[in-house]
């Protein structure tokens, strides 16, 4: 294939659904619309309006963990007291302090919020169970204020009659009204989380949920991704906490205390945490099903705990998920895409150095796994680490990608020192890595996954959604996946997972790429089809530092190659010299060298 | 208030000393199964319910009861790695947590709904009220548990250390892939340590049962402290979750007399949020950290 002929093809006639503004808009009108007309018909007053009045408020927090728990992968257990704090809010600002209705709900959710990001600053150094821990503590301490501190919460009497806010002419005193303002936030809500899950945000998340490593190294940022994701849900939280007082016009701390994060969890799992619509379904059934269950009695909740057991084992991707499954169609995406643009870089500046790295050490305890490296990628040039098991080189990438920090040494990108700089920040200079152990983004497509190498911040489409789905189809075209855009990842074989790899950094445009033991777990046929396609990188002019032990692919594509043994440099220079070194055969082959020289 | 400092630290310690076992119990799971347990209390309630059917109900002496609630909080064990473990196994850290999440609900409705809201007093173990040592009064169920807890880390850890089946424990717990590759039935070993595990919550629960009354929120209550205990010792650290056993029950204890008896409980989880934030590896953990 000629890069030329690629070129002429453009410009784009594709169709991306998933970029356009307005997606999802007219449904959204549609539904408020019916929304409206369907909560004329609704009773001013009654049992059934309020069970409808609690799904809606309810289902708002509930959303809450869709971004939180489902998207980005963090399990927070305290979305009730998130849900409390903006009752309370409301309760004791417009009840006590005669505040309007508005402002006391702004200043809920204001609360929650700034306690969800605080809760989402504690991940900088937690992760998983931690975390969770972290939520349940901060749940049991909001209980245990809001029943204790008296002089502002009213303690365990709670706070009465609330008052319901006040346009003019809407009427929302009136139980019909305010719960049509309670469903149309909920509408713009569920339409929020949706169109979020396929935004660039959105996607950063998920990349965090699937695997957080390779997300750094994709140029997400993902402590700050996490922090968004806590501050959203507590938002989301504090929402359908204000709504609440204003629904029951009564409050008291039992209402959000673990047992209701509990309740409001299980709603999103029931449902089906990957979506919106299924925190709906979720939270309408279990809103529903005191109903139906009534005849249980007071084994109601052991029920309800057993039925968490159960969707867990048998339901992993809740209600919704079960049917969206089902309908999943992984039809190919059509229409001419504008090629890559790194496949026309070829003669800018080459023989320059790309990547420098002098001196690099790192030790752990008393291993020195790497010791004192030098070695210098040049621009265009295909170089490959080679050595022994247990070499360093492995090691030799996670510290160049930032993954671990150098114990010594420096490392510059096009003359920029990166030393310090956390992983997403060197990504964002232009660096790009595989893995040897494949990293991708097991939730998500073959399409996303690569558009997440797209959105690399730096990169010159990032920030264009329509071109990010191009730029990621030119990127499968080139590895020959384009075909499987629209799979789930984790359906592909494991050679193609790892081509998914090299596709998601080259929709990145790098300026270095880091190759991971590519070889690693293929077979002779895909270890051919391997090396014919780092050949065609090469012939494009790509910057590569290969890391293999597969000799016969270094050899195949290497332009210099520098070898490491013990953690040091024991030769650097061309594949010829080097590999005629007696230094190198000795290592390679466990030899002394007055052997392999003889 | 100084001359309360040695009584209030044998109290400290009685109560450190059920959490530490009920941290004991949570750590060997989290390193035999990788399982954060959050049902782990609810094992120290079943195990004291267990005892008032035991003693109240079927009117059986202390000293055979006790050696029944232990066996059946073993057997119940293995139970609750069946139906919350065993199918959620390769699924990840995640869906188990939940459905042990799940499993807590579960047993504690259960028993509320059998027993009712009223809890149930359990006689103490001695008729004696305790003794006086050097202006300390020794309540004889604080002694008791003192000395259970501190034979039970000693049994296990000669069992650990000495024997044969406790390597495998160990080796399991290491590395499953290579424990099993040598031969040791890993999945057995998993549910020798559920069973362990539980039995561990039950003897705490059968223990504290005299001190606390009897009812469906100790669980609750229990795991949360355990889990505290845990993250003050070091994560998934043995020797760490006795220690941060018996300091939670100490700072606790002086912070109910000198601070306030209301937010007891909040003193936990500020203490607890306190160590995640500033040290989260704990007191003997080491640094966690992926391998790229």
């Amino acid at each position: 294939m000629s890069s030329t002929a690629e070129a002429a093809a453009a410009p784009a006639t594709l169709s991306v659904p998933s970029a356009r503004a307005w997606r999802g808009l007219p449904s959204l009108a549609l539904a408020i619309v019916a929304v409206l007309v369907a909560s004329s018909f609704a009773p001013t007053s009654g049992y059934i309006l309020n069970m409808v009045m609690q799904a809606a408020t309810y289902a708002i927090g509930v959303a809450g963990l869709v971004v939180v728990l489902g998207y980005c992968g963090q399990i927070s257990l305290a979305q009730a007291a998130f849900f409390g704090l903006g009752a309370y809010g409301v309760g004791i600002g417009a009840t006590d302090y005669g505040l309007p209705f508005l402002v006391a709900l702004l200043i809920g959710v204001g609360v929650a919020t700034g306690f969800g990001i605080a809760l989402g600053l504690a991940s900088l150094r937690l992760g998983g169970h931690y975390l969770a821990m972290v939520t349940i503590s901060f749940q049991q301490i909001v209980t245990l204020v809001l029943t204790n501190w008296i002089g502002l919460t009213h303690g365990p009497d709670g706070i009465k009659s609330i008052p319901r806010p006040s346009f003019p002419g809407l009427h929302l005193d009136r139980g019909d009204h305010y719960l049509a303002l309670c469903l149309v936030v909920l509408m713009v809500v569920t339409w929020y989380a949706w169109r979020l899950k396929t935004s660039r945000l959105g996607r950063a998340m998920q990349a965090v949920r699937d695997n957080e490593i390779a997300a750094s190294t994709c140029g997400i940022d993902v402590f700050r991704t996490k922090v968004l994701a806590f501050g959203i849900s507590a938002l989301l939280g504090g929402l359908g906490g204000g709504l609440f007082a204003g629904a029951f016009a009564y409050i008291s701390p039992d209402q959000f205390a673990f047992g209701e994060s509990i309740v409001l969890l299980t709603m999103a799992l029931l449902g089906g945490v990957q979506s919106p619509f299924g925190a709906l379904l979720g939270t309408t059934l279990l809103v529903l099903l005191p109903e139906w269950l009534r005849f249980l009695k007071n084994i109601y909740l052991a029920v309800y705990g057993a039925a968490v057991i159960l969707i867990m084992v048998f339901l992993p991707d809740g209600l919704w998920g079960l049917v969206t499954n089902r309908l999943r169609r992984a039809t190919p995406i059509e229409g001419t895409v504008p090629p890559l643009p790194l496949l026309s870089q070829r003669a800018s500046a080459s023989g320059e150095p790309a990547l420098e790295i002098a001196g690099l050490a790192k030790h752990f305890g008393g291993l020195k796994a790497l010791d004192g490296v030098d070695l210098t990628v040049r621009r265009g040039a295909v170089h490959a680490l080679i050595g022994p098991n247990g070499s360093g080189k492995t090691t030799f990438i996670n510290v160049a990608t930032g993954l671990y920090r150098p114990t010594a040494g420096r490392i510059r990108l096009a003359g920029q020192d990166l030393t310090a700089a956390a992983p997403h920040e060197r990504t964002r200079r232009g660096l790009a890595r595989t893995f040897q152990n494949i990293r991708v983004f097991r939730g998500m497509t073959v399409l996303e996954n690569v558009m997440i190498g797209a959105e690399r911040p730096g990169n010159d489409i990032a920030e264009q959604p329509a071109a990010v789905v191009g730029r990621a189809l030119a990127a499968l075209d080139f590895v020959g996946l384009r075909g499987d855009a629209n799979r789930l990842v984790g359906t592909l074989s494991y050679g193609h997972q790892r081509y998914v790899e090299i596709a998601r950094a080259l929709a990145g445009n790098p300026h270095v790429l880091l190759l991971d033991e590519p070889a690693a777990g293929l077979n002779m046929t895909e270890k051919g089809e391997l090396g014919a396609l780092l050949r065609r990188l090469k012939g494009h002019g790509l910057t590569i530092l290969i890391v293999d032990h597969d000799m016969n692919l270094v050899e195949q594509v290497a332009d210099h190659i520098t070898v490491l043994n013990f953690g040091r440099r024991i030769a650097d220079g061309s594949p010829r010299d080097v590999l005629s070194d007696p230094d190198v055969i000795a290592a390679y082959l466990g030899e002394p060298r007055e052997n392999a020289l003889a | 208030m100084l001359e309360l400092v040695p009584q209030l630290l044998f109290t400290g310690l009685g109560i450190g000393a059920i959490y530490a076992l009920v941290a004991l119990g949570f750590v060997l799971l989290i390193r035999a199964a990788n399982v954060v347990n959050f049902a782990q209390g609810e094992f120290s309630m079943l195990g004291a319910y267990m005892m008032v059917v035991l003693l109240s109900i079927l009117g059986l002496p202390y000293f055979v009861a006790i050696p029944l609630a232990v066996v059946g909080m073993a057997a119940f064990g293995i139970l609750f790695a069946g139906a919350t473990y065993w199918p959620l196994r390769h699924r990840g850290q995640l869906p188990v947590i939940i459905s042990t999440i799940g499993a807590s609900i579960f047993l504690s409705n259960i028993v509320l709904a059998t027993y009712g809201p009223s809890p149930e007093v359990l006689p103490g173990l001695f008729d004696s009220p305790g003794l006086e040592i050097g202006g300390v009064f020794m309540d004889s169920q604080y002694l008791a548990i003192i000395v259970i807890t501190a034979l039970l880390v000693l049994l296990q850890f000669l069992i650990f250390e000495k024997t044969l089946l406790g390597k495998k424990l160990q080796a399991t717990s290491q590395d499953k892939e290579m424990a099993s590759l040598l031969g040791i039935p890993v999945a057995v070993m998993v549910l020798i340590t559920f069973g362990y595990s539980a039995a561990l919550g039950g003897i705490a629960g059968v223990l504290v049962a005299p001190i606390l009354f009897v009812s469906v929120g100790m669980g609750a209550l229990i795991s949360l402290k355990a889990f505290a205990a845990n993250i003050i010792g070091g994560f998934g650290n043995i020797p760490g979750a006795i220690l941060g056993g018996l300091a939670l029950g100490v700072v606790e204890t002086f912070g109910a007399a000198f601070i306030s008896v209301p937010y007891k409980d909040a003193i936990a989880f500020a203490l607890l949020l306190l160590f995640l934030l500033i040290r989260p590896q704990g007191l003997f953990g080491e640094k966690i950290s992926e391998k790229a």
